[in-house]
């Protein structure tokens, strides 16, 4: 399989989005600046035995060592632009010259990400016949991953640092779609020590590396081949992992602090939900659990003074009950989450199709993850799109898959960014983002029917309707001194369904594939 | 990709980087006392919105002209007049009497900035858009990148969204007028051009081309019968659209007289920026009345060739003379010379490409007193890359291309050199220089016995761009209409 010549248009292409990244260095930020700065602080002027128990500020360190050594490098430029920022006690703390350098430090670390999408670009099939460059599937992928918008939003406008390690996800896939399966399995490993988020997806690399790499061969009829089995490549991974793991937290297995240092990263204390609901199960059980109760209240099933207080989309993160339907405890979410991966899991394990279904395998595990996890931040739902737009630009089921889940998904992000003045950007982005995708996905599989059934286009303007309802009607109306969050509820719940029913979908396609050999 | 879908796309893309340079500062934030750009729009809302019509132009006590009186047409104090309607629903203390002066907030600043944007979706976006669609050659990619880096004018989003001014109003006007002549709606194309003219009373640097090229299209058609109809139709649309403007104030002979007065200042304001307003108009008039003399060349030519090629060339030519011949004018002007020039963006992509980016770069002063160094840089580096790459500019460079034929036969004596080259190096060179120039204004600090070094420096460099700019299409006005057969596809 030849791969397509990368030339002119993707410089360009990265280029353009940078410049409009500069734009955005004076938008509102979210508290993660403060995070950071923080977390630059503590690396920089504290000891490595008092990272993970400096507590001055709220925002206590609570990714994995690495992202810490990361900050540390980093604040060794930031000590040239302000120093205060670096002092630990300096909260929020946000000059000029503070803003300018996080936001180039963001601007900057993307650029793993530009070449991670160039690697999947090469790894995507070439259309036969198209001389036209704009509908190639490598362009059409280069500009769903470089100009996402849920990226540009969160990152450049909410800030996080998600395009610099979505980059290292997005790298460790294309090794995988190329064959190089070492070198993706570090690259994981390394993922893994920067966000351990990641661990979502995780079964799917453990079970595709075993079961494809450690087995060398498979039978004729494509089950397991046990004799096939080479204990060699078993160690190599293994060791390569424990390798990185051992770089990353030995250092704090060394001094003891190993139980502090994993309880700062699991913090399990945090409620069932995050203060907006991200639009996944719990979130539609939230709701049938208030319906019910207050179904139950008017019908005089229940009796008022017998609910406990619910204030789930309140700011603060509590913990609470469920008041019809039974409480959902963190034990549960796990249970739901590994058999819900269980299917797709077992699925690579019987009939393995190379590279392609372990990314298939890899979108359902983040995706179910997303739907059943504890505390689920509505920001996760970029690491079921992207993947999903490698799929999208190869097959014409996935690409419809795809229209429904991105517009959603990216739009159950809308309340992430409430200040008024960045609204134009927001919206525009998102029309931007949408017209495209649906245009040049469309274009790219033309000739085998529409994208979208019906239903699914109806669905999608209704997001236009709950968009209208909550930023332009709801501020101007009665309701918004007595009934606060209800913009963000029926976000979420509305997203919820159509991330649901996405989900659903993938599942039924990967379970309904028939082996075809793949040349991969 | 259809069409329409990359036009949404690179209109959205437009909006969204206008919106983000908005989100820097504007003139005079935070310098009482007097403030700046926006104080003064802000102030014009106050004053059209709580006094009648006929205080608007006088200095009465609830009047103070020395505090940023009207200096605009009608147009201007109409348009302040509903958006400060507008701003009395939203909070009444940004247009309250005398006690708003120096408002300054967050929200009213999103406010401001949201008019700017509403009336460049209104006016100038749309032109701009059927512009590049209708009257440019090409393929439709072309005609789509040709949109793309038209609506990435740096010049204009910084002065407009980050200075703070409305001149994507009195431009957009302009160039529905040039739209609807290109169309061959001549009535309505006056009619537009007189609402231009009637919004900045600068729009005069473009009043001769569109009536030499009108006065030549009546002629042409016959100066008995149809051209007659023609001139009359247009005459009649001019007056009855100057009326209808100055309605209000033609009842009182003082009162429009008085509005001449603030628009062509004769005795000379009190304040450094007024200066260059007065100078500014001014100079118009005193150049209208030498034009007979230097410049008649390019209209006398518009005049008997009233092709739209010429028109746009002649368009282009006359605001480059205005400006650049004059005393003092305003480092703004060169909007109204690059708003012609942009209309030549897909037949000599290289040249207006390198005049606007100098364009750009000649207010550099004004950006840096702004604070808009960032996104003079990222609109900049954006606008210059992507014009280049999309429209292939340095490699259409041949003479032909360049329509310089006709002349080079006169150079016969110089060596025989490969002129692309040359104008590719001599391209390089000149955005070096411009860059270089930009990086020492930003990082040293001038010498103490020079303390304005930077700023001569750079509006001589502009000068001297702008200067040749205005020679070369000079040449090109009189090297003949352009050749048909450059259709080539452009991928």
């Amino acid at each position: 399989m030849a791969a397509p010549v990368v030339d002119g248009w993707f410089p360009a292409l990265a280029l353009g989005v940078s410049l409009l990244k500069c734009l955005f260095i004076n938008a509102y930020h979210s508290t993660d600046f403060e995070v950071h700065r923080n977390w630059l602080a503590i690396t920089h002027s504290l000891p490595v035995s008092r990272w993970y128990h400096e507590n001055t500020s709220e925002w206590t360190l609570d990714y994995p060592p690495l992202f810490a050594w990361f900050e540390f490098g980093l604040s060794h430029v930031a000590q040239h632009f302000d120093r205060n920022m670096l002092v630990v006690e300096n909260l929020n703390y946000d000059s000029p010259m503070t803003v300018l350098f996080q936001r180039l430090s963001v601007i900057f670390t993307d650029v793993v990400f530009i070449f991670a999408v160039r690697e999947c670009c090469r790894c995507v099939q070439k259309q036969k016949g198209s001389r036209d460059v704009l509908n190639r599937p490598s362009f059409v992928l280069a500009v769903l991953l470089l100009w996402n918008f849920g990226l540009l939003i969160v990152d450049h406008i909410h800030f996080q640092y998600n395009g610099f390690l979505f980059g290292f996800l997005l790298l460790s896939v294309a090794k995988h779609l190329q064959s190089q399966h070492l070198q993706g399995a570090l690259l994981f490993a390394v993922l893994l020590n920067l966000k351990h988020i990641y661990l979502y997806v995780a079964p799917a690399y453990g079970i595709y590396l075993l079961r494809s790499y450690c087995f060398t061969q498979d039978n004729k009829d494509g089950s397991i081949s046990w004799r096939s089995f080479s204990p060699l490549r078993l160690i190599t991974l293994g060791s390569i992992v424990t390798s990185v793991c051992a770089l990353s937290f030995g250092p704090f297995i060394a001094m003891g602090q190993l139980p502090q240092v994993l309880s700062r990263l699991f913090p399990f204390k945090r409620g069932l939900c995050h203060a907006y609901w991200a639009p996944n199960i719990w979130a539609l059980y939230n709701m049938l659990d208030k319906s019910l109760a207050i179904l139950g209240v008017r019908l005089k099933l229940l009796e008022e003074a017998g609910l406990p207080r619910a204030s789930m989309t309140g700011g603060l993160v509590q913990e609470f009950q469920h008041s019809v339907l039974p409480s959902v405890s963190p034990s549960i979410t796990l249970i739901c989450t590994l058999l819900s991966i269980l299917p797709a899991v077992a699925s690579i394990w019987r009939r393995p199709r190379g590279a392609r279904g372990f990314l298939r395998c890899l979108l359902l595990c983040a995706l179910a993850s997303f739907m059943f996890g504890w505390h689920v931040h509505e920001k996760a739902i970029l690491i079921a799109i992207l993947p999903l737009s490698i799929l999208a630009v190869e097959s014409r089921e996935d690409a419809g898959i795809f229209l429904v889940l991105s517009t959603t998904g990216h739009y159950s992000l809308f309340p992430l960014i409430f200040t008024p003045a960045e609204l134009p950007i927001k919206v525009g982005l998102m029309l931007m983002f949408v017209i495209y995708s649906f245009t040049a996905l469309r274009k790219l599989h033309s000739g085998q029917g529409t994208l979208l059934h019906p239903l699914e286009s109806v669905y999608l303007l209704g997001l236009v309707v709950v968009a209208i309802a909550c930023e332009i009607i709801f501020p101007l109306s009665p309701w918004q001194q007595k009934l606060p969050f209800l913009p963000l509820l029926l976000t979420s719940v509305y997203c919820s369904v159509g991330v649901c029913y996405s989900f659903l979908r993938l599942y039924v396609s990967l379970l309904r594939q028939e082996e075809k050999p793949k040349q991969l | 990709m259809q069409t329409w879908s990359l036009v949404s796309v690179c209109v959205l893309l437009g909006v969204v980087v206008r919106w983000g340079v908005s989100l820097n500062s504007y003139s005079g934030a935070g310098k009482p006392p007097m403030y700046g750009d926006y104080e003064a729009q802000r102030h014009w809302q106050e004053v059209t919105y709580n006094l009648p019509v006929q205080e608007w132009y006088f200095n009465t006590t609830e009047n103070d002209l020395n505090y940023w009186g009207l200096d605009y047409p009608p147009l201007t104090a109409y348009h302040s007049l509903i958006c400060a309607y507008i701003a009395k629903i939203i909070n009444p203390e940004w247009v309250e009497l005398h006690k708003s002066r120096g408002y300054e907030s967050p929200a009213h600043k999103l406010f401001m900035r949201a008019t700017v944007l509403v009336a460049d979706l209104l006016i100038y976006i749309p032109a701009v858009v059927l512009y590049c669609l209708y009257l440019t050659d090409g393929s439709s990619k072309k005609k789509v990148s040709t949109l793309f880096c038209f609506l990435l004018y740096p010049g204009l989003i910084l002065i407009d969204y980050g200075h703070f001014q409305y001149n994507g109003v009195s431009l957009g006007f302009a160039l529905w007028g040039v739209l609807a002549l290109g169309l061959g709606w001549d009535a309505f194309g006056s009619m537009a051009f007189c609402l231009a003219l009637n919004y900045k009373q600068m729009e005069l640097y473009h009043a001769l081309p569109f009536f030499c090229y009108l006065l030549g299209k009546c002629i042409k058609l016959g100066p008995m019968g149809r051209g007659f109809f023609l001139l009359v139709r247009i005459a009649a649309t001019v007056l009855v659209t100057f009326a209808l403007c100055w309605l209000p104030f033609l009842s009182d002979p003082s009162q429009a007289l008085q509005v001449v007065r603030r628009i062509f200042p004769v005795a000379r304001g009190l304040f450094e920026d007024k200066v260059a307003n007065t100078w500014c108009s001014l100079n118009i008039l005193i150049k209208i009345r030498s034009i007979l003399s230097s410049d008649s060349q390019i209209y006398l030519r518009l005049l008997m060739k009233p092709t739209f090629w010429q028109f746009k060339l002649a368009l282009a030519n006359s605001s480059l003379a205005f400006f650049l011949f004059s005393y003092q004018v305003h480092e703004k002007s060169i909007l109204l010379a690059a708003l012609p020039v942009c209309l030549l963006l897909s037949d000599l992509p290289l040249t207006v490409i390198w005049f606007l980016q100098a364009s750009t770069f000649s207010m550099l002063p004004l950006f840096l007193k702004d604070g808009l160094l960032v996104p003079y840089v990222v609109t900049s580096l954006a606008f210059l890359f992507f014009s280049i790459y999309l429209l292939s500019a340095l490699e259409h460079c041949s003479e032909e291309e360049l329509r310089l034929g006709a002349y080079h036969k006169l150079l016969f004596f110089l060596p025989k050199l490969d002129l692309a080259c040359i104008v590719r190096w001599k391209f390089y060179i000149s955005v070096a220089a411009m860059a270089g120039l930009s990086i020492v204004s930003v990082a040293l600090v001038p010498p103490p016995h020079l303390p304005d070094l930077f700023p001569v420096l750079v509006s001589t460099t502009g000068f001297l761009h702008f200067l040749g700019t205005f020679i070369y299409f000079n040449i090109v006005q009189f090297s003949g209409p352009p050749s048909r057969k450059n259709q080539k596809k452009n991928d």
